[in-house]
């Protein structure tokens, strides 16, 4: 039978070891899953590769994973929010290496790396510094750079309904970057507002099927980050 | 809201030019801050459909206090809501509808344009800058009409459109119209050609203020 419905986050992230890299979901606070993220923090794992397209917000969730000295180096279209201050301190003081994606060319890249394509052509970026150091090729009398496709040990994401299938159901624009992170990790773990029993969710309106997801763990009442951060919360909670 | 000078257009009048310029039944993307504002001035009469590139076809209006959902924001992370008939989708195919050449007209702010339609908006690239591109990148390389909204000088009063970016750019030969609060500018052949003065506004004056050379519109 299969069954990858784990019990708690603890136990779904309690494989990810030091050096993984690992995707983790989300725009913004749309999407983040902050009780795997804090699960990880829990579990200690370092030196980090974070694959995601912003950097957090506050001391909690990715914010605190930097925080708390777990990241490397991330790869990200958008480091900075409103209320960013974790990932700009530690990346101004040499803390934390960033590479830096157009977010179409980062999507992109991750949807290649789940499909089996190791590279592709884009223009996004072409005669701009960061298209400095790619391979350049001309089609039909247009300049493209080479984009190489991103894999990850691990994807962290967030859904609305799952199935013991990993069937996943979103919610809006909390959809995101949690599709193709899903596609793109060895082992995807994803955590569902409610898990449901299969055949609750009409196979036509499955968005991610359950074979690119490897665990599930309903976390029925996730936390907002917004409010977390506006209520000055750190993580490890004090 | 409505902050008049003495000579030009104000920030309302010059979303409502960007807006004139939007034909009925575009697929359009407007970009943070002052893009935002063209939504409100679109002629009536027109449909317009609304991308945002964190994955929603058909955004509606800001939310009303109160009712804001967290998951679901628009590109600046705000708070939006749907209209009827809207669609949701992951990154990879909202980018596509950039890249592959399905939204029409993308509206963007600059830090810096040069006269041959370069594009600088993402960094100023001093040394203590936090690099963030987004999506800026993606969208002038896969949007065919880019239309640019933006104060003509900056706060110091330097020009902003120049021969040459000197900040990091975001494209190249991209822009396709630059509305300011001091005219309208056509970017045709690689030259800027001034298709309408703001009231007060003349094209020696206009011309002054510019770090590149302008046509007069012929």
């Amino acid at each position: 039978m299969i069954n990858k419905v784990f019990h708690t986050a603890a136990e779904a992230v309690a494989d990810v070891f030091n050096g993984a890299t690992v995707m983790i979901s989300g725009f913004g606070e749309a999407g983040s899953p902050v009780e795997l993220i804090h699960a990880l923090v829990d579990r200690g794992a370092r030196n980090l590769t974070i694959v995601s397209n912003n950097a957090g917000s506050g001391h909690v969730g990715l914010a605190a994973l930097i925080e708390n000295r777990q990241v490397s180096k991330i790869i990200c279209s958008f480091p900075r929010t409103l209320i960013s201050v974790v990932f700009p301190e530690l990346y101004r003081s040499g803390g934390i290496e960033l590479e830096l994606v157009p977010q179409g060319t980062l999507a992109e890249r991750i949807r290649a790396g789940g499909a089996g394509i190791p590279a592709f052509y884009t223009r996004t970026s072409v005669g701009t510094p960061l298209a400095e150091g790619k391979e350049e090729r001309e089609f039909g009398n247009q300049h493209f750079v080479m984009e190489k496709a991103i894999q990850a040990d691990f994807a962290l994401v967030k859904c609305q309904t799952a199935d013991r299938y990993g069937n996943l159901v979103y919610n809006k624009t909390a959809r995101n970057f949690g599709p193709v992170m899903c596609m793109a990790a060895k082992t995807t773990i994803v955590q569902a507002k409610k898990i449901v029993e299969p055949g609750e969710i009409d196979p036509e309106c499955v968005v991610t099927p359950g074979i690119f997801v490897k665990r599930v763990v309903e976390i029925s009442n996730p936390a907002d980050e917004s409010k977390l951060v506006a209520e000055e919360r750190r993580y490890p909670w004090k | 809201m409505e902050i008049k000078d003495k000579v030009g257009w104000s920030v309302s009048e010059m979303a409502q030019n960007v807006a004139r310029d939007i034909p009925d039944g575009s697929y359009v993307n407007l970009g943070i801050g002052m893009p935002e504002m063209v939504a409100g001035f679109i002629p009536e009469g027109r449909e317009v459909i609304y991308h945002t590139e964190n994955g929603l076809l058909g955004m509606g209006a800001v939310a009303f206090p109160g009712t804001e959902d967290p998951e679901l924001v628009n590109a600046g992370k705000k708070y939006v809501t749907a209209i009827p008939g809207a669609a949701y989708f992951h990154h990879a195919d909202s980018f596509a509808m950039i890249r592959g050449g399905h939204i029409d007209i993308c509206v963007l702010g600059a830090y810096q344009i040069s006269e041959e339609g370069d594009l600088a908006n993402w960094s100023t690239g001093e040394a203590d800058d936090i690099p963030a591109v987004g999506g800026a990148m993606d969208l002038v390389a896969g949007v065919e009409t880019i239309f640019v909204i933006t104060k003509h000088t900056t706060k110091t009063g330097e020009p902003k459109i120049i021969k040459d970016c000197t900040y990091p750019l975001t494209g190249k030969n991209v822009v396709s119209c630059i509305y300011t609060d001091l005219a309208i500018i056509d970017v045709k052949d690689k030259k800027l050609v001034v298709r309408k003065l703001a009231p007060g506004v003349s094209f020696e004056e206009l011309q002054q203020q510019t770090g590149a050379v302008l046509y007069p519109n012929p």
